[in-house]
Order: C-alpha cells, then structure tokens, then sequence
C-alpha cells in the first residue's frame, strides 16, 4: 500500500460518520498543489463552518453550473502568473446533473483540469432525492416507489468527448484511486474520474459497511472499475468479475441497502439485465480502444 | 492584504464542526497484541483521526473520532474493537 498518511482534510470536520467524500478527498491529498474547486454539495457543507475551514488547501465554492468554467478560467490565470497548481473541481453528481453543459464545454475545450464526480447516486445533500446517476430501482425521495427511469453513465458520457483521460474509480478500492490519480498527474489535458462513494445515510446502511458495500459493488459487478487515457483498460480490482460466474451474486450487494427494501424478484432480475448491458458495454468499449 | 478583508478568508483548522468526538456512540479500542501494523484503519479512517508513530504505535484521537466504525469493519486482524460509550 502506498496511500498518503495525510489527508487535505482535517480532523473535525462536519462530515457524516463513514462519509465516502472524506475518504475519496484522503486519497485526492496524493496530488500536489491542489486547489479545490466545490460546487454545492455534501462538500460545501464538508468544509467547514465559517471562520474556520477543515481544508487544508485553498477552496472556492461556486454555483452549480459554473464550477467547471470557473476551473478553467483558474487553471488558465495560474497558468499565466506561472504558478504551479492542479485544479481540481471535487463535484457530486448532483452538480454534474446540473452543471453538465460546463463540463461538456470544458472537455470539448480540452481545459487543462481535473474533475472528480463523487457519485452517491442522489442528491443527498438536499434530503436524497433521485439524480441521473441514481441506481435502478433505488428508492429516493422523489422516487419512493424505486427510481423507474434510466441510469446515466457518466464516465461512459466523458469517454465519448475522448478527453486525454477517463476513470472510474471507488472509495472501496483507494488504491487503486490513488493510482489512477498517480496517472493524472503525469498528463496534461482534460481529466476525469467518476468515483462511487455509498452515502450511509442515504443509501440506508450502518456507517461502518462504507468500504464494505463500496467493494460488494465492484464484485457483484454493479460497479466496473476501468481506466481510458487512449488505451482503454478494466481495472485490477474488476478483472476477475469480467467472469460472470466470478461474481458475487448481485443480491448480496442488494440486500445491504435500505434504498433497495421490497425489492421483487422481478426488479432484480430487470436490474442484472442492466448490469449485463453495462458490462458488454465496457468489454467492447476495451476491445475498441485497444 | 488589508485586515478588514482577512477576516472574510476561512482559515484552515481541526475541529471546524467542534469536538466531533462527541458524536459517538461506540468507541474502536484498538489491541496491541492483535494488531500486524498493516495500517489499513489509518488509511480507510475517514476522519484521518488515527496516527501511527515510530511504525509502531497506532493512536486515535479521541477529541474528533466520530465512531462510524470503519477501522474496526475492514481490520483483517479484528484488532479494533467498538465499545459502546459511557456517560
């Protein structure tokens, strides 16, 4: 293991008991010179209550749907004073809904920045209600009966810009995060990675199955970790479940959620079918960008 | 920069929500014989309340532990135990 010892986020910080954000923003302390930039979300509440910041580097918090444009505006201005800084917008997937067209842009534009979507599958920060990027069937509280709609595949979205760099990546497998952002930091360009972070609160499990559920997600499949940054590659810890009996039984990774409560076998069986799709999915995608 | 506007700028420190340790209900103790120093719990604390010194001794600050009970979930050794808080 060679994580960092230190986290850019410090002790006593307003973040729910096993927040997935505080171990995702541990693993981000491996880049150098970073500045944060926030949308609102959990992490704007995360940082900390006025005059006193649990950040560690420099943060700027904007509205919703300008926080890639403002990083790019930063990136560019550090750029030309000539001082050495990483931008990264640290957003959930809630500002990613919202503010998708300046991320869009920003790729399009090829910005020299880093953008992490801490996906917790809702909009937890304003009492769960479902986002684009919430799980099938997964009750919400604007979808109590299980979301009926679509999942959005964010990380699948970005790799269509064909940007410099594209990951997925999980708060069970922080090695495995901080690897990837190893790699981020020796390319310039437009980078992206989509983490997973189970919310305990919004999900509806016990604070300490973070990790736990985190991994259950890549092993039952639910959750494919995989890297693109012109060669597109699965992820160590989701190569052995491309093998479909490999997989932990996606019941498993179910039944430890409230948000899945009275689930039918029906919606089950309609979401492995999902799962499956999302897999063929990810192994053509590796077999095209060999 | 003038004072006036100092005063606007957030400055870094622990303990922004307070002495968060006071949100817990189970406390992890960790067991020295037990433990194999993989170090696992200080990377997965969320909190970044446990410190390990001389590679050796694994301490967690009591002040801010919130006691969600990761350390004590994902040690290989069951080297951390949740003891339920006193009075």
């Amino acid at each position: 293991m060679s994580l960092p010892m230190e986290s850019i986020l410090l002790p006593g910080n307003p973040a729910c008991q096993g927040c997935p954000h505080a171990l995702g923003l541990r693993a981000l302390s491996v880049l150098e010179n970073v500045v944060l930039v926030v949308p609102a979300g959990c992490t704007t509440i995360i940082s900390g209550v006025h005059p006193k910041a649990s950040f560690s580097v420099p943060v700027l918090h904007v509205p919703f749907a300008s926080a890639v444009a403002v990083a790019s505006g930063l990136a560019a201005a550090y750029k030309q004073e000539g001082v050495e800084a990483n931008v990264v917008v640290w957003m959930g997937d809630g500002a990613a809904d919202i503010g998708f067209a300046t991320i869009s842009g920003a790729a399009v534009r090829n910005e020299d920045i880093i953008v992490v979507v801490s996906d917790n599958e809702a909009y937890m920060n304003t009492g769960i209600q479902s986002s684009g990027t919430t799980f099938w069937k997964a009750k919400t509280t604007t979808s109590p009966g299980g979301k009926s709609e679509e999942k959005k595949d964010l990380a699948g979205i970005m790799l269509m810009h064909r940007i410099p760099y594209v990951a997925t990546a999980s708060v069970g497998y922080l090695q495995d995060f901080v690897n990837k952002l190893r790699r981020v930091s020796e390319i310039r360009g437009f980078r992206f990675i989509h983490l997973h972070s189970p919310c305990p609160p919004g999900w509806r499990f016990d604070s300490s199955k973070t990790v736990e559920i985190a991994r259950l997600a890549v092993k039952s499949g639910a959750w494919i970790l995989w890297e693109y940054d012109g060669r597109f590659r699965i992820s160590s810890p989701s190569k052995p479940y491309k093998d479909e009996t490999k997989r932990v039984p996606l019941e498993e990774y179910i039944k430890t959620q409230g948000r899945f409560r009275g689930l039918s076998g029906e919606d089950i069986e309609e979401i492995k079918k999902k799962v499956e799709e999302q897999w063929k999915f990810v192994l053509t995608m590796e077999k095209t960008f060999k | 920069m003038s004072s006036w506007l100092e005063h606007l700028i957030a400055k870094s420190s622990e303990g922004s929500a307070g002495k968060t340790g006071l949100w817990r209900t189970f406390k992890p103790v960790h067991n020295v014989e037990k433990c194999n120093r993989c170090l696992l719990c200080l990377y997965y604390c969320p909190e970044n309340v446990i410190k390990v010194y001389h590679h050796r001794f694994i301490i967690i600050n009591y002040e801010y532990c919130k006691g969600c009970g990761i350390c004590a979930e994902i040690c290989p050794q069951d080297a951390i135990e949740m003891v339920e808080e006193e009075e």
